[in-house]
């Protein structure tokens, strides 16, 4: 059993590079790609957490197509970006402030530790930047987490923003209530920041609905932004958050964070393809500048790395 | 989403029962559905590719065992392996040193610092006397996380705001010697593997305190890149073990898989809940049904049992026998549980849950009112139930803010769940409901 792990060990080292250069190595063996090469493509994409389903479909379909347009092995990068492309045609959407006076009010929900709070201070400070005199208001709406408060609070005083709590314990529609309040007399953006929940907690994902329940009595419409924070180095357990929070609370769209690190959040295709759920945004670090507006060509490259 | 797996295997399967032997191509057939399975669950490719090769060697030609179907003798190998792969029963922490040092490690968001909390109740527990060391200067309220956590649990917390991590998880011996501490937990920043000057920032931390235990605390949820990250942790610290977090949702957690192949280190607890007594040890075994989507019923039943009340289970059992089952006796199972958390929860746990659950929902709020009803009872009517006439029943859907309707739906209930409890009393001694009370 150590000699396996040791080998297994070795093999999973090599593995670091990109997934380019990994084609790049697996095109410029041929003029032609065989059965293996494109199943080495199809591990390329796995590694990416696309999911082997959804893998083998997008290398069956390069498949097709270069036989089809005889393209050479060399092409074959640029076919395969085509495909991964056009499947995600109409993914991306800008987050959308409102032009009748009404406060915009976005919930901001996930899983624990995706980066809610992170994305919120990042979010009003983005939202504030294109427009100084933006009036963001935050809603502490994790009365769980020991300190959640204190963090958002922290986040706030740095982007400008002002922000509604209670206290720990307390109970979170009551805050978002009161935060309605606040944003109906001041105008702006609201954004409420809730406590983590993984996707299967029966109990929790109630006390999601009686949040959006409560925004939509006292506005007398749904949050204009239902968004779901997916942390990239998910796997496939993101299909699963995405369509029961979806079922929840009706999602309008994504986030997908930490996409400084080394993982490619290549489930968001899953997750463009079952649910067509756009993405808004992606995290890349730490501080309130690391926010960008979602690329589908800019994310397909980094897809494959290059 | 999934079929499980022993059932799409024994379709493949299919025709060759009654064979003795799996053929070559049998096999092959059923590790295509093997290798979808493990990739689903978030096993690394390499990893899975890897073990298709050492099961293919073994089941080639192996004897289907009389008591299994050719699909169950495979998932019955795959299993063996992976259970292999994951490693011993039980790795317990080594703390001989007094005080002990444990640095824990991790990416952004993987639940260190709940953790942290987690692993100094346990060694409370164990009549250890824990500390806890803030080293996360960067996530702002991260401190005032660890001081509410170590409050609570009134361990002490050595904090400093400003500061330097190094130098306070450096201070950090001392500081325990000096509080008559025996143990300290440090909770460090989230990182990301790659950042250069955290990792090394890191190392240092290690030199400062040569921790007993440095342990890297994992989401479950991860996907192909556990490879890389716990492999670059493993490289620049060495780790002793690794800590899997938020195995209560319904992730298949392959990325277990990934990180005991790529580093060899120890699973030593599995994060199962928010609530800080929420750590168990691991269970390779249960993590290998997991992953392959089996269901943990072991775990179930093993957690039933440490949580509900022996003596009490064996005196409904008595009750059962003479059938003398009582609403109080109906109200205290119902009680009990719920210490099991959710039924929901309770039935994620089971094999083929998934669809049940799809079909006929559990009905949370049901038990609920069921509940409220049975509380807003008094003694007596528990206890005598065919006492609860018309103005009684008035009064108990008043007291329980339901309608004589749903009040009347529970003693049915009840009566249905007597009648079936008489029946299996006898062989079982245990009481159990019958499985579709709460079922709609
Ligand atoms: N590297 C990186 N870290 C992030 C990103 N977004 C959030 N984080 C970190 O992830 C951790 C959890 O974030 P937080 O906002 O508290 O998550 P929440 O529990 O969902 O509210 C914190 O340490 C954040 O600094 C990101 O895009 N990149
Ligand atoms: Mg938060």
């Amino acid at each position: 059993m150590t000699a396996w792990i040791d080998r297994l060990k070795q093999g999973l080292a090599r593995t670091r590079a990109g997934l380019t250069d990994a084609i790049a190595r697996v095109v410029g063996r041929g003029p032609s790609l065989g059965a293996t090469q494109l199943e080495e493509i199809e591990e390329i994409l796995i590694s990416g957490d696309v999911g082997a389903r959804l893998a083998a479909a997008i290398v069956g379909e390069l498949g097709a197509r270069l036989r089809r347009d005889g393209g050479s092995a060399a092409a074959a990068l640029a076919t395969l970006k085509a495909l991964v492309a056009e499947r995600l045609a109409g993914c991306e959407r800008v987050f959308g402030l409102r032009q009748d006076g009404e406060p915009t009010v976005a919930l901001v929900a996930g899983v624990n530790g995706s980066g809610k709070t992170t994305t919120i201070a990042k979010l009003a400070s983005h939202l504030r930047e294109r427009d100084p005199s933006l009036v963001v208001t935050l809603a502490a709406a994790d009365t769980f987490r020991a300190a959640a408060i204190e963090q958002l609070t922290v986040w706030a005083e740095r982007v400008g923003a002002d922000v509604v709590k209670h206290q720990l314990g307390a109970d979170p529609s009551a805050v978002v209530f009161d935060a309605l309040e606040r944003a109906r007399r001041r105008g702006g953006v609201l954004l409420i920041d809730t406590a983590g929940r993984l996707q299967t907690k029966h109990n929790l994902m109630e006390e999601l609905k009686k949040i959006e329940r409560t925004v939509e009595k006292r506005l007398g419409r749904p949050s204009d932004e239902r968004l779901l924070v997916v942390d990239a180095t998910t796997g496939q357990n993101a299909i699963s958050q995405a369509s029961l929070f979806h079922e929840a609370i009706g999602l309008t769209g994504l986030v997908l964070t930490k996409l400084d690190g080394t993982a490619k959040g290549g489930v968001v295709l899953s997750i463009w393809e079952e649910l067509k759920l756009p993405i808004l945004y992606i995290g890349v670090g730490e501080t309130r500048e690391d926010l960008h507006e979602f690329s589908a060509r800019e994310f397909v490259d980094a897809l494959f790395g290059s | 989403m999934f079929d499980s797996l022993t059932s799409r295997l024994n379709a493949v399967f299919s025709r060759l029962r009654g064979k003795g032997r799996l053929t070559e191509a049998d096999v092959a057939a059923g590790l295509r559905e093997i290798r979808l399975v493990l990739l689903e669950a978030d096993v690394h490719f390499k990893v899975v590719k890897d073990l298709m090769g050492r099961i293919q060697e073994r089941a080639v030609g192996a004897e289907v065992l009389e008591s299994l179907s050719p699909g169950q003798q495979v998932v019955k190998i795959v299993r063996d392996e992976l259970v292999g792969l994951l490693g011993q029963e039980r790795a317990p922490l080594s703390l001989d040193r007094r005080p002990a040092v444990i640095v824990l490690v991790g990416l952004q968001g993987s639940g260190k610092t709940t953790t942290a909390a987690k692993l100094a109740l346990t060694l409370k527990k164990d009549g250890r006397k824990p500390a806890l060391v803030a080293a996360d200067v960067y996530r702002p309220a991260a401190i005032d996380q660890l001081e509410k956590l170590g409050g609570d649990l009134e361990i002490p917390v050595l904090s400093e705001r400003g500061g330097n991590p190094v130098a306070i998880a450096g201070r950090a011996l001392d500081w325990a010697k000096e509080n008559l501490r025996d143990v300290v937990i440090i909770d460090t920043a989230g990182r990301l593997q790659i950042d250069e000057a955290m990792m090394r920032e890191l190392e240092e931390v290690k030199r400062a305190t040569a921790p007993d235990e440095l342990l890297l605390v994992a989401d479950a949820m991860t996907g192909q890149e556990a490879v890389n990250i716990a492999s670059t942790f493993d490289q620049r610290l060495s780790l002793s073990g690794v800590i899997l977090t938020k195995l209560d949702g319904d992730a298949r957690g392959g990325a277990a898989l990934s990180i005991r192949a790529v580093t060899g280190r120890p699973i030593k607890f599995v994060g199962t809940g928010e609530k800080i007594a929420e750590l168990e040890p691991f269970h390779p075994a249960r993590m290998a049904d997991r992953i392959l989507g089996m269901g943990d019923v072991l775990s179930l039943i093993e957690q039933a049992e440490e949580k509900l009340d022996q003596k009490k289970a064996e005196e409904l059992a008595e009750r059962i026998l003479k059938n003398r089952f009582t609403l109080q006796d109906f109200l205290d199972q119902l009680l009990e549980m719920r210490k099991l958390g959710p039924l929901s929860q309770i039935l994620d746990k089971l094999p083929g849950a998934a669809k049940l659950k799809a079909a006929s929902p559990v009905d949370e709020s049901e038990i609920d009112r069921t509940l409220a009803i049975l509380r807003s009872m008094t003694l007596e009517e528990r206890q005598n139930p065919s006492i609860i006439g018309g103005s009684r029943k008035k009064r108990i859907a008043r007291g329980s803010g339901t309608k004589v309707r749903d009040v009347n739906q529970t003693l049915e209930s009840f009566e249905q769940a007597k009648r079936a409890l008489k029946q299996v009393g006898g062989k079982h001694g245990k009481g159990r409901f019958p499985p579709d009370l709460f079922k709609r």
